[in-house]
């Protein structure tokens, strides 16, 4: 075995045991936990696939952006020490009975297809590339959905200011007398 | 190829990501935990976008750029939903879903 598939065996465990803890943990906190082990791991992948570029953006912005953001809002919401109720069994069984039979046609397909590899060679992608493709209005260029973007980012940013910053429940019930 | 990995072995392991997402979607009831189901729906197609173009285009950027642009707004749904999350607490005290089962007007 070569040393990039020890990696990807390693990467791909990681992945499905940790994202299989992310939706079964009955504690919240270690949920989020899990989660920031997949995205971590999933980095990884994107390391082995030769995109440095995305895969440090996975690691700042995923592993350390949204699962910071994720944890506080847990902290701010639930108590740490709180567990789920277990789910009825019911719809556990149900749910795993549809997840599973539709990841089996889906693996099924994708062993059946036959994908036809591009023989063209490879294009380094660093910064440079990167860089003017992203600001490029030629056929490689992602000019106007990179502006659609950074409108829909500050769109958001001001969207959440505006909702998490309404009144105190006191206020909105005088508001409702 | 140079990886010495099948590039079914990436879309394997995407598409587990994918439907244990898909679980905790549907089986989850606190609104924190459905959004974490999502972050793991959102990056399975990500690991997706790039095994393709790394295999099948290594030629061109496209893959790379839609995954950019998808972890791009996978960030404003979460900072938008944990807004959400945030003044639905407010109101409720909890945040699972049974209580949010009517709109303001």
């Amino acid at each position: 075995m070569e040393g990039n598939q020890i990696m990807f065996a390693v990467f791909a465990i990681v992945i499905i045991v940790f994202s299989v803890l992310t939706v079964t943990s009955r504690k919240i906190l270690r949920a989020a936990v899990s989660l920031l082990f997949v995205l971590i791991a999933t980095a990884g992948l994107y390391f082995l696939l030769n995109y440095q570029f995305l895969a440090a953006v996975q690691l700042t912005l995923y592993a350390g952006g949204i699962v910071v953001l994720i944890i506080f809002s847990i902290l701010l919401t639930s108590q740490i020490s709180h567990k789920f109720e277990p789910i009825e069994w019911k719809k556990a069984l149900f749910t795993a009975l549809a997840v599973i039979g539709g990841a089996i046609v889906v693996i099924t397909t994708i062993l059946k297809h036959t994908f036809a590899a591009d023989t063209a060679a490879a294009l380094e992608v660093n910064m440079n590339v990167i860089g003017k493709s992203l600001l490029g209005t030629g056929t490689d260029g992602y000019v106007l959905p990179f502006e659609v973007i950074s409108v829909l980012l500050v769109a958001a940013m001001i969207g959440a200011i505006v909702i998490a910053k309404k009144g105190s429940p006191v206020r909105d019930e005088e508001k409702n007398k | 190829m140079n990886q010495g990995v099948p590039l079914e072995f990436y879309i394997i392991v995407a598409t587990i990501m994918f439907f244990t997402g898909i679980y905790g979607f549907l089986t989850r009831r606190n609104l924190i935990t459905i959004l974490m189901s999502s972050e793991l729906i959102l990056n399975s197609v990500n690991i997706n976008f790039l095994a393709f173009n790394r295999y099948l285009f290594p030629a061109k950027l496209d893959g790379h750029f839609f995954s950019l642009f998808v972890i791009a707004v996978a960030a404003s749904e979460a900072a938008v939903a944990i807004a959400i999350i945030i003044s639905i607490y407010r109101r409720f005290s909890n945040i699972n879903v049974e209580n949010v089962n009517e709109l303001k007007y």
